[in-house]
């Protein structure tokens, strides 16, 4: 119990010094907890995908698209129930800046595909009923202030024109981690304009969602599919939602691993200064544990309570900064809304800032503690200063 | 009358481990300010070298990249005979009607797929870009499905490389050549001939039309004629414009990014250099003491201790540019967010952001060591002999 006193006192004898350490112990944990939240929103459409649906595109890439008729073609496969085929948009909501996905789906098959997608059964059918309806997140409806009934008009990127549309419905996730930032207007809507204005471009679809009855014949039934256009003009690719939205995080897998690296970091960094901390408190202190150490203390004793010190300081700066994560990233959120859909901090995240802060304690104190049990006790009554 | 020089040098000198523990967390403060400034030009380098001011870019209304483009064959045509398009030495347009479509290929660094510009080129296409330079194999015929990659993508993605072929549209593409295009966005491309991809790609229209002026300031003239005329329903860019704008989205994400980390972990490594400076001051108050009954005044005591500051700050911030220079040996491939393509580009290292990064490395230094300084100016001759 004494021993314990005599840490805790220790540990604050230099105020200002303890709390300098744990402020910066606690800046760098909620650092590294800022930057694992930014590449778990990154992973965060992988980790809201489903196993179950499947998702057929272009073999030669996202940006070329399939004719609508293949949807006929593969509702026949076995295993297959649902086909929703849906576009990307990419259409502009008055200038780049208020940048947020956009696509085209095929409403009500969209519908029975993402039980995800929570919107009031009276929304869900008066937006399938209007061909110019829109379904918004709830998210993004924040974000600019809409309403039910409010007309916006989406500026085409890679389908020329304006593109006036009715919100008639605003969805929430029916399970976290879900995207609620997207918009979702009617294909028909798109491919009738197109059949007026740009007849060649009609007809044609970016994607199918596929919904399967058994998840453990993904792989087969996605064989099945794409054996069905081999050699045809468009050759499909067919993979699970999943594989579908790793492939887009790997794209960027070289900023994740910067990413990656960098949160770790920012853990040396702050082991760099609390080490230094430690070592300046054995330095200083050479003297009193020569006294300790005559009075009886062990060596193990004594490095021990250097661990208890250390200990002390820096997980009282991971638990400040694991305690700071959550306001400062819904900071954060707000102004990277456009890039990260969902920005959430993980159990995990804080578990691991907490570790961290404990390895840097024991770090620490490793060398510090070293010297202190090898202290000479002559020597160290001897040396001045 | 002002402290020495060596004071200061030799204070830190003898603390050694304190003061390289402290130096070091600067050094990778520096290192990360330093690396995402240098990834930030490298992007902006690529990109902006990409385009030629002499060229002009055709793009459908609209569309904000050339994957999204896309020009009608009539159109593409007639805008390639505007009296300011410069003329080839056989009497032809500098100008190209080219197809631009993502291809996606496996990386060889993940083994996942990414998204590659295929471009579908004419005969003007090379003379358009002088930066473009064979450096294996030979160019790809004119009427044949032989296709010439960039060396970025020779190197990064499986299958590509000269005497390979690649399997796209029902058919086998032989590589022939291999190029490079300097630190530009061509060194990431498969170029074809124009013809042959776009109906292998089931496209009747061009994408975009690149043409060469005779004369940087006809780019006036030729969007204006070009643009208002209703039949294209085009928008026309000066080539280096074009690109810069490709870049914007991205670096508007590494800037936020870095500028954020390294706030955040600048306020560490400040308060490092706090905590080893008061400990300088603490363990030397007799000293200090000695130092003013010498006669040593306070502004001089202040300065010294800011200079010790200054040191570790120096020190850090060298090793951090040295450690970022290393950098400079490595390319970074990653997807640009805007053009949905994937795009290597190299850390780069300009006098510029050497002077930032030093500067910034000075900056924590004084910021750290301000507030001990002034504690051992301000301490009383008498009361700091005493302690000792």
């Amino acid at each position: 119990m004494l021993l314990i006193r005599l840490i805790l006192k220790n540990a604050f004898r230099h105020r200002l010094r303890a709390l300098l350490t744990i402020l910066g112990v606690a800046v760098a944990l909620t650092a590294f907890g800022l930057l694992r939240t930014v590449l778990d929103a990154w992973n965060s459409g992988v980790a809201a995908s489903s196993a179950s649906r499947l998702v057929t595109r272009n073999a030669i890439s996202m940006t070329q698209s399939l004719p609508y008729a293949y949807k006929m073609r593969i509702r026949q496969v076995t295993g297959v129930e649902t086909v929703a085929a849906g576009s990307w948009f990419g259409g502009i909501y008055i200038d780049e800046k208020h940048f947020f996905a956009n696509l085209v789906v095929e409403a009500e098959d969209f519908f029975k595909l993402y039980p995800e997608i929570a919107a009031p059964p009276e929304q869900a059918r008066a937006f399938i009923q209007d061909r110019k309806g829109a379904l918004v997140g709830v998210q993004l409806a924040e974000r600019f202030h809409w309403k039910l009934g409010d007309t916006i008009t989406l500026r085409g990127t890679i389908y020329p024109g304006q593109w006036p549309m009715t919100i008639r419905a605003i969805y929430r996730a029916a399970r976290p981690g879900f995207d609620e930032t997207t918009l979702y207007f009617h294909w028909t809507y798109l491919d009738e304009a197109l059949k007026k204005t740009m007849p060649q471009r009609a007809g044609q679809v970016g994607f199918f969602m596929i919904g399967i009855d058994d998840p453990s014949r993904a792989a087969a039934i996605s064989k099945d599919i794409d054996a069905l256009f081999i050699n045809s003009q468009a050759e499909t690719l067919t993979e699970t939602e999943k594989a579908f939205q790793l492939g887009f995080v790997a794209m960027s897998s070289a900023i994740l691993l910067a990413l990656e690296i960098v949160s770790y970091v920012v853990i040396l960094i702050i082991l760099a200064v609390a080490a230094n901390t430690m070592a300046m408190a054995a330095r200083e202190r050479a003297g009193e544990f020569a006294v300790l150490k005559t009075l009886g203390f062990g060596g193990g004793t004594l490095s021990l309570m250097l661990l208890g010190e250390s200990m002390i300081l820096s997980m009282s700066g991971a638990i400040l900064g694991v305690a700071a994560l959550t306001p400062i990233t819904t900071l954060f959120a707000r102004t990277l809304t456009q890039y990260f859909p969902v920005f959430d901090v993980s159990r995990e995240t804080m578990l691991l800032g907490l570790g961290f802060g404990a390895l840097v304690g024991v770090l620490a104190a490793l060398v510090p503690a070293w010297r202190v049990r090898t202290l000479g006790i002559a020597a160290a009554f001897r040396r001045i200063g | 009358m002002a402290v020495p020089f060596a004071y200061s040098w030799r204070n830190l000198w003898t603390r050694r481990l304190t003061t390289a523990l402290t130096a070091g967390g600067m050094a990778l403060v520096v290192f990360v300010f330093t690396a995402t400034l240098m990834l930030g030009e490298g992007l902006r380098q690529t990109l902006v070298a990409t385009g030629s001011p002499d060229n002009a870019i055709v793009l459908r209304k609209g569309s904000e990249t050339e994957v999204q483009s896309g020009v009608a064959r009539d159109a593409a045509s007639a805008i390639t005979t505007r009296p300011e398009i410069a003329t080839t030495a056989d009497g032809r347009p500098l100008a190209a009607r080219e197809a631009v479509v993502l291809l996606a290929l496996t990386k060889k660094s993940t083994g996942k797929v990414s998204n590659v510009v295929v471009r579908g080129t004419e005969d003007a296409s090379l003379p358009l870009r002088p930066q473009i330079r064979l450096v294996a194999g030979r160019l790809p015929r004119r009427g044949t499905f032989e296709v010439m990659v960039g060396e970025n993508v020779a190197k990064g993605f499986a299958g590509a490389a000269l005497g390979q072929a690649l399997r796209f549209a029902k058919r086998d593409w032989p590589v022939v050549g291999v190029f490079s295009a300097g630190n530009t966005g061509f060194s990431s491309e498969i170029w074809g001939d124009v013809d042959q991809l776009l109906p292998a790609f089931g496209r009747r229209g061009f994408s975009v039309v690149i043409a060469g002026l005779r004369h940087p300031s006809d780019l006036a003239a030729f969007k204006n004629a070009v643009e208002n005329d209703p039949r294209y329903e085009a928008e026309v860019w000066r080539e280096t414009k074009y690109y810069e704008k490709q870049s914007e989205m991205m670096r508007k994400f590494l800037t936020v990014l870095g500028v954020a980390l390294t706030a955040i972990f600048s306020l560490g490594a400040m308060i490092g250099a706090m905590i080893t400076m008061y400990a300088a001051v603490a363990s030397r108050v007799p000293e200090i003491g000695a130092l003013r009954a010498m006669g040593f005044p306070r502004s001089g005591i202040l300065l010294a201790f800011l200079l010790e500051s200054l040191l570790l700050g120096g020190l850090g911030g060298l090793a951090g540019v040295g450690l970022a220079a290393l950098l400079g040996f490595v390319t970074f491939s990653t997807i640009n967010f805007q053009t949905f393509s994937e795009l290597a580009f190299r850390f780069a290292l300009t006098p510029g952001i050497i002077l930032a990064s030093l500067i910034f490395s000075l900056a924590m230094g004084v910021i750290g060591g301000f507030l001990p300084a002034v504690r051992a100016a301000r301490m009383a001759i008498v009361d700091a002999l005493r302690q000792g």
